[in-house]
C-alpha cells in the first residue's frame, strides 16, 4: 500500500526542483491529494502540469493508487 | 474488420467531435458513482451550461480507450469542444477563478464570482 512518503519522495526525485506535499485524503492509502511546486512548470498548461506527475507513476494511478488529486503551480 | 477497442475508440471520438461539452464519468448526472464525478457534475450544473454525459463504467474499454485518447489516467474528464479541459480538480479550479464560465462562454454565477465580497445592492433595502 503507498504511503504519502513514497508518493512524496517518487514525485520529488522525478520532476526536477519539485517540492511535493502529499496527504492521504482518507486514511485508507488510495486516495490521495499532492500540491506540487516545480520550476518545469512554468509555461506549461494545467494539464500538462498534471499529466507530468500523473507520468511519474504511470499504471499505478488507477491500480494502487486510487485517486490522486493534484494543485500544481510552477512557484511556491 | 475493425477490433472492438478500435470500435470503442471510434466512438468515444465520434461524440467527443459532436458534443460542444461532454464529460465521460462514473455513473449519471443523476446518479453519479465517484464522488470527484459528483463535484464536475455539480460545478456544470452550477453554471447551467447544458452537456451530454458517458458513464465509462459498463465497459473497462471505454476508460482503457479515452484515457489512451486523451493521455489522461483519471476519470472524470470534460471536453469541450474537442479538446480535453481537464479532470475534477482542474475543472474546480477553473470555476472558482471564473475561467471555466469563460471557457464555456456562459456567465459565472454572481454569488459565485471571485472577490466579490461586498453584499450585493438590492433595491429592497433602498426602500425601507
Amino acid at each position: 500500500m503507498p504511503t504519502t512518503d513514497e508518493l512524496k519522495q517518487r514525485i520529488e526525485a522525478s520532476i526536477p526542483g519539485a517540492i511535493a506535499d502529499v496527504v492521504d485524503l482518507n486514511g485508507g492509502g488510495d486516495h490521495f491529494r499532492a500540491t506540487v511546486v516545480a520550476p518545469e512548470f512554468a509555461g506549461l498548461t494545467r494539464i500538462e502540469q498534471h499529466r507530468r506527475v500523473y507520468a511519474v507513476f504511470g499504471p499505478d494511478i488507477g491500480g494502487p493508487i486510487h485517486a490522486l488529486s493534484l494543485t500544481t503551480r510552477a512557484e511556491a | 474488420m475493425s477490433t472492438p477497442e478500435q470500435q470503442i475508440s471510434t466512438a468515444i471520438q465520434e461524440a467527443i467531435a459532436e458534443n460542444d461539452v461532454i464529460l465521460f464519468m462514473k455513473g449519471t448526472p443523476e446518479a453519479p458513482r465517484c464522488g470527484f464525478s459528483a463535484r464536475t457534475v455539480q460545478v456544470l450544473e452550477a453554471l447551467g451550461t447544458p452537456f451530454a454525459a458517458v458513464d465509462i463504467l459498463p465497459d473497462p474499454r471505454i476508460r482503457q480507450e479515452l484515457s489512451a485518447l486523451s493521455q489522461w489516467p483519471t476519470i472524470p474528464q470534460l471536453f469541450v469542444r474537442g479538446e480535453l479541459v481537464g479532470g475534477c480538480d482542474i475543472i474546480t479550479e477553473m470555476y472558482e477563478s471564473g475561467e471555466l464560465a469563460q471557457t464555456l462562454g456562459v456567465e459565472q454565477p454572481a454569488d459565485e464570482a471571485p472577490g466579490d465580497d461586498a453584499a450585493p445592492l438590492t433595491i429592497e433595502n433602498r426602500l425601507n
